[in-house]
C-alpha cells in the first residue's frame, strides 16, 4: 500500500550548558567530570536558608547567544520556579523563566538540504535561562536498585532555545542543529559537547496526513534521550514511520490524544513510550521571590552586539575571496569556531600565503590538535610562529619535511622557533656538498642508475631518504634534481 | 541585670560583672524557666560558658570588643547556627545542622554576643501561639495558661522570663511584634531587606524579616546595628548605609512629628475594649510629647489577612518543596518507592498546620487557580503598598493595636485556623508592603496582661521608630513591668 502524502512537523527545543566558569546562582565550579558532589555549597544542595544570587556572566552569554540567532532581547527578564519533585532536584524547583524569557523572537537561516541553491528560515520562539538539575546514577551494577546522586551539575547555567515547529525533515532539523551549534562554539558561548551534556536536544515530531483532501494530523510526541546529532536524525525518521503506522491503526490525532513523551533507544533505534510523568504535569510556575527580576539596557545589548564580530556565515564567505581557498577549505576551518578563523589569519597574513596555511591547519594542527586534545587558543605553536615557519618554507630557507620537524618540536618543547631550528640543527647546505653526497649515493646503488636509465625517474625516490639520513638539511628536491641530472651524464 | 543589654555592657565596663558572671547567670535563670516556659528548643551552656570566657580574657588584654560583648542572646531556631541544632520546631529537622551560620548569626559572634541557645516557635513559623511546634507548646511568663504568641513565641517568652536580655525573632505576618505585645516586650520587624535573609529558613521569602526583641526600644536599637545592612549573599538585601539607631533613642522631643491614627480600625468589631483603650492612651503620650496626631486610612485594609493569607502559603508550599526526605531532615523508614518515600517523609515530618498551607498554596498556584488567587493577590499587595504610600506623604509614623485581644488561653484557637489567622489583623499589612513596624508596651488588661500599640513607619525609617518608641518609653512604664515568677 502506497503511503497517503504525508508531511513531517518537527520542532526542536535544545538546551546549550553557557560556558561560564561559576554556576547560575553560586560560585561553584562548573568544571566537567569532577568526582561526585565535590562541586557544591549550600546554595546548589538547596539546604535550608541558603539563597541564590545571579551570574551576570550568564547573562551576558545568553544575550550573545540571542543576538546570534537574531532574536530580540526585551528590556526586562524575571525568574521563575518551575516545580517538581526528583531527588536530583534538591530545591524541589528549578529556578527558570516562564513568561519574560531573556531572549525572544529570533530566526536561523540553514542551507537547504533538498535545494543546494536555496536556504530555509527556521523560528525560534524563545530562548530562556534555567538552572541545570544534578544527575541520577541508577546504580545496576550493585543489583540493589540504588540510585546515586551528583550535584556537580546542578545549578550549572543552561539556555533553553525553543524552535518555532518549521522543520519538515530530519535532514533539516540536523542543519538547524548543526548550525546552531557552530554558531554557538563561534561566539564562545558554549561547547555544544553532546558526550558532556553540554548540548542536549529534545524534538517534538508529529504529522499532516492528506487523505483525499482531508487533513488529519497525528498527536504530538516529544523524542528525548537522543545523545548524538545522528541519532535525531534516526529518531525523527523512525517517529515519522511509527506515528504513520500508528494512525493508519488506531487513527489517533491531536484532538483525541495529548502530547506524549518517548526516549530514543540508540542500540535499538527504535523510540519507546517513556513512563509518564504526572497526568499533564502542572509546574505551579511562580516568580522567585529571592530574586530582583533582571533590567537589561539597550547599552547593554549594543555593547555585546559589537563584540560579537563576524558571523561564521561571512567568514565562510570572506576567505575565499581574500585568500583564494576553496570553499569547502574555508568550511573546514570556520566550523572549528572564532578562534580558528582568528588562527588561520593570524598566519595567513604573516606568511602571505592562505592556501599553505589552510593546508597545514587542516593536516599538522586539526591533527595534533585531535592527538593532544585541547583547543587552538592554548596550542603550543602560536598563528604567528606558523606563519614564521611557512614564510621560511616559501623563502626555501626551509624545506616541507624540516618545517614539519620545526612544528613538531615548537608542539613538543615549545620556545621561538629560532631556537627550534637551531636545536635541530638546521642549517644551509650549499650545492656542492649535495653533489658529492648524492655521487656516493649513486656509486653505492648502481641498480637504481639502472632504473632510472631505462625510463624509471621514480626509482630515484629511494635515494632522497638515504641522503636525508646522512644529512638531514638536505632538500628532497635538490636531491632529487641532482641524483637525476647526474645520472643523465654518465 | 538579665533584662537590659545596655546594663550588660555597663556592668562589664566598670568591672561590677564579669562575661562569665553574667552568663552564668543566664544559664541558671534559662534553667530555672525552661521547665515552666519551654521557650527554647536547644541550650548551649558550653559554647555560651566560652564565648563569655574568651569576652573576659580579651577585655582583660585591653583588646577592642563587639558591641554586644558578653551580651547573652536567644536565636530563634529559625536561623542556622553551625554549631547547633536548627530545626524550626519541626520533626522534619530533629537534629538537623547546617554546615554554616545565618548572616545575623555570623553578625552576632563578630559582635562578642553570647549566644546561649535556639528559642521555640510555631512550626516552621506557621502559627500565632507557639502551639505547633513540635518540641512542646511554650507558655506566656505573665500567665502559663496563655499562649506567648507566635510563631516567635520562645525568643519573645526566653525575654520575658528574664533569661536573655535581646533575642532575635522573624517576622512574616507578625510573628515578631505579635508575641512581642503578649509579653509586654519591645520587638521591631525592620524594612523588608534591611536585614540579610541568608541562613533563615524560608516561610515566606517576599514578606520574612530578621528582627530584634528586647524590653526597650534602646535595647532593640542596639541589637539592630549589629544585625541591620547590605550583604551581597541575599539579592533581596538593600544595598543602604545603616545609620546608628542608638542615636536615634537619645531624643524624646516629638515635635513636628505627624502621626497618623487608623481610627476606624480601633473602632472594628472582635476588639477587645483594653486595647482600644491602649490605644486611646497612647495617642494621648505621643501628643504629650509634641506630635500632631492625624486621622488616617489605609483603605485595602479588610484585604490584608486575605491577601497574606494566599501569597504567605503559596511560597511556603514552594520553599518547603525540599524538605522531601531525599538529601537530609527526616526520611520515612521502609518506603517502597520513590513517591511513597516523599509522600510517607512529608507526612511523617511535617504538623497538621504546615500540611494544611502547603495544601492552600500548591492550590493557590495550580494551573487555572493561579490567576484567582496568587496572581490576584500579588496585585492586591500592590494596592495596598500604594495604600502605604499615600498615608506616609500626610504623615511621619502610623499609630494603631498590634493586636485585637491580649493573650489568648492555650488551646483557645488551635483547632480554628480562621480564628487564629485572624491574630494577624493590624500586622500583615506592614508584611505586604515592606515597612518597618514597632511593637512597644502599651498597658495592660483588667487581668493584668500585656497589651502592645504598634508604630509603623515608611521604608528604611527604623530610626524614627526608635526615636518615637524610646520617646514613648520615657513617659510611660509599661515597659519596665515584669511577670510575677
Amino acid at each position: 500500500m502506497t503511503q497517503l502524502p504525508t508531511t513531517t512537523i518537527i520542532g526542536l527545543e535544545v538546551h546549550v550548558q553557557l560556558k561560564t566558569a561559576t554556576k547560575l546562582f553560586c560560585g561553584c565550579s562548573t568544571q566537567f567530570g569532577s568526582p561526585p558532589n565535590t562541586q557544591v555549597c549550600p546554595v546548589c544542595l538547596g539546604l535550608p536558608g541558603a539563597l541564590p544570587v545571579l551570574n551576570e556572566h550568564a547573562i551576558e552569554l545568553a544575550i550573545r547567544a540571542g543576538l546570534s540567532i537574531n532574536c530580540s532581547i526585551p528590556p526586562l527578564t524575571k525568574w521563575d520556579r518551575k516545580q517538581y519533585f526528583y531527588p536530583d532536584l534538591p530545591k524541589g524547583y528549578q529556578i527558570s523563566q516562564f513568561d519574560l524569557p531573556i531572549c525572544a523572537d529570533g530566526c536561523l537561516q540553514i542551507a537547504d538540504p533538498a535545494n543546494p541553491d536555496a536556504t530555509r528560515k527556521i523560528g525560534i520562539t524563545r530562548a530562556h535561562l534555567e538552572e541545570d538539575a544534578g544527575k541520577s546514577m541508577h546504580d545496576e551494577v550493585a543489583g540493589r536498585g540504588d540510585t546515586r546522586i551528583d550535584l556537580n551539575r546542578c545549578g550549572t547555567p543552561l539556555l533553553e532555545i525553543v524552535s518555532e515547529p518549521d522543520m519538515r525533515t530530519a535532514e533539516e532539523a540536523l542543519a538547524y542543529l548543526t548550525k546552531l551549534k557552530e554558531t554557538m562554539t563561534h561566539l564562545g558561548v558554549s561547547d555544544c559537547e553532546m558526550q558532556e551534556g553540554s548540548l542536549r536536544v529534545d524534538a517534538n515530531v508529529n504529522l499532516h496526513i492528506d487523505k483525499h483532501g482531508e487533513k488529519f494530523i497525528t498527536p504530538i510526541v516529544e523524542v528525548k534521550n537522543m545523545n548524538s546529532f545522528r541519532s535525531v536524525v534516526g529518531a525523527i525518521h523512525f517517529e515519522a514511520q511509527r506515528q504513520y503506522a500508528e494512525w493508519e491503526q488506531t487513527g489517533d490525532t491531536i484532538e483525541t490524544r495529548g502530547k506524549r513523551t518517548f526516549g530514543w533507544n540508540d542500540a535499538k533505534e527504535v523510540t519507546e513510550p517513556q513512563r509518564e510523568k504526572e497526568e499533564s504535569a502542572d509546574y505551579r510556575y511562580f516568580p522567585c521571590p529571592d530574586l530582583l527580576p533582571v533590567r537589561i539596557s539597550r547599552e547593554q545589548v549594543d555593547a555585546i552586539r559589537q563584540t560579537l564580530g563576524e558571523s561564521p556565515q561571512a567568514a565562510r564567505e570572506r576567505l575565499p575571496v581574500q585568500y583564494g581557498i576553496k570553499p569547502y577549505d574555508a568550511d573546514v576551518i570556520v566550523s572549528q569556531g572564532r578562534a580558528m578563523v582568528d588562527y588561520f589569519d593570524a598566519a595567513a597574513l604573516k606568511c602571505g600565503d592562505g592556501k599553505r596555511t589552510s593546508s597545514w591547519i587542516q593536516q599538522d594542527v586539526m591533527r595534533t590538535l585531535k592527538e593532544q586534545g585541547g583547543d587552538i587558543e592554548s596550542f603550543g605553536v602560536t598563528a604567528d610562529q606558523l606563519g614564521e615557519i611557512l614564510s621560511q618554507v616559501i623563502a626555501g630557507d626551509l624545506t616541507n619535511d624540516r618545517a614539519r620537524d620545526v612544528f613538531r618540536h615548537l608542539c613538543e618543547q615549545g620556545g621561538s622557533v629560532a631556537d627550534a631550528i637551531a636545536a635541530l640543527g638546521i642549517e644551509a647546505v650549499d650545492n656542492s656538498e649535495i653533489e658529492a653526497l648524492v655521487k656516493d649515493l649513486l656509486a653505492a646503488n648502481p641498480k637504481i642508475v639502472d632504473d632510472v636509465k631505462n625510463g624509471n625517474e621514480k626509482a630515484v625516490g629511494a635515494l632522497i631518504g638515504q641522503a636525508r639520513k646522512q644529512n638531514p638539511n638536505a632538500s628532497p628536491q635538490l636531491v632529487r634534481e641532482t641524483a637525476l641530472q647526474l645520472i643523465a651524464n654518465m | 541585670m538579665l533584662d537590659s543589654a545596655l546594663e550588660v555592657l555597663r556592668l562589664q565596663t566598670s568591672g561590677e560583672a564579669s562575661a562569665v558572671e553574667i552568663a552564668e547567670q543566664a544559664m541558671a535563670a534559662i534553667e530555672a524557666s525552661q521547665p515552666t516556659h519551654n521557650a527554647y528548643t536547644h541550650v548551649d551552656r558550653q559554647a555560651a560558658m566560652a564565648t563569655a570566657k574568651s569576652v573576659d580574657a580579651r577585655r582583660a588584654a585591653g583588646e577592642t570588643l563587639g558591641p554586644l560583648a558578653g551580651v547573652p542572646v536567644a536565636v530563634k531556631d529559625v536561623l542556622c547556627t553551625n554549631d547547633m541544632p536548627t530545626t524550626c520546631s519541626s520533626e522534619m529537622l530533629r537534629g538537623f545542622r547546617p554546615p554554616y551560620d545565618a548572616t545575623v548569626v555570623e553578625k552576632l559572634r563578630a559582635a562578642d554576643a553570647v549566644i546561649v541557645g535556639k528559642t521555640n516557635m510555631d512550626e516552621f513559623a506557621m502559627g500565632a501561639s507557639t502551639e505547633t511546634s513540635a518540641f512542646g507548646i511554650t507558655r506566656n511568663p505573665w500567665d502559663l495558661e496563655r499562649t506567648p504568641g507566635g510563631s516567635s513565641g520562645g525568643a519573645v517568652a526566653a525575654v520575658a522570663a528574664g533569661t536573655v536580655p535581646l533575642s532575635l525573632g522573624t517576622d512574616t505576618g507578625g510573628s515578631i511584634r505579635q508575641p512581642s505585645a503578649f509579653c509586654g516586650v519591645t520587638g521591631l520587624k525592620p524594612t523588608y531587606g534591611r536585614v540579610s535573609r541568608y541562613g533563615l529558613v524560608a516561610f515566606a521569602s517576599s514578606l520574612d524579616q530578621v528582627g530584634p526583641i528586647a524590653w526597650s526600644a534602646a535595647d532593640c536599637a542596639l541589637l539592630m546595628n549589629v544585625i541591620a545592612g547590605y550583604e551581597p549573599r541575599d539579592s533581596t538585601s538593600l544595598n543602604k548605609d545603616v545609620p546608628d539607631y542608638t542615636v536615634a533613642t537619645q531624643s524624646t522631643d516629638l515635635r513636628g512629628i505627624r502621626i497618623g491614627v487608623l481610627r476606624e480600625s480601633m473602632q472594628a468589631e472582635g476588639i477587645d475594649p483594653a486595647v482600644q483603650q491602649a490605644v486611646a492612651h497612647a495617642i494621648g503620650v505621643f501628643a504629650e510629647l509634641g506630635a500632631e496626631i492625624i486621622d488616617v486610612d489605609l483603605p485595602h485594609r479588610e484585604y490584608w489577612v486575605p491577601t497574606y493569607y494566599v501569597i504567605a502559603p503559596s511560597e511556603a508550599s514552594s520553599n518547603l518543596s525540599r524538605f522531601d526526605g531525599a538529601h537530609y531532615g527526616h526520611r520515612a523508614d521502609g518506603a517502597s518507592d520513590l513517591l511513597s518515600m516523599y509522600c510517607r517523609s512529608r507526612a511523617e515530618g511535617f504538623g497538621a498546620e504546615v500540611k494544611r498551607r502547603i495544601m492552600v498554596g500548591t492550590y493557590a498556584l495550580s494551573e487555572g487557580y493561579a490567576d484567582e488567587y496568587y496572581n490576584k493577590a500579588l496585585k492586591v499587595r500592590r494596592l495596598i503598598r500604594g495604600d502605604y504610600d499615600a498615608a506616609f506623604s500626610q504623615v511621619d509614623l502610623l499609630l494603631g493595636p498590634v493586636t485585637p485581644t491580649p493573650a489568648f488561653r492555650l488551646g483557645d484557637k488551635i483547632d480554628d485556623p480562621i480564628q487564629m489567622y485572624l491574630c494577624d489583623l493590624f500586622t500583615v499589612g506592614a508584611n505586604l508592603a515592606g515597612v518597618p513596624a514597632l511593637s512597644l508596651p502599651g498597658g495592660f488588661d483588667p487581668s493584668g496582661l500585656p497589651i502592645g500599640i504598634q508604630l509603623q513607619a515608611p521604608t528604611l525609617e527604623e530610626s524614627r521608630l526608635f526615636f518615637a518608641g524610646s520617646a514613648f518609653q520615657s513617659l510611660t512604664d509599661y515597659h519596665t513591668k515584669r511577670p510575677n515568677q
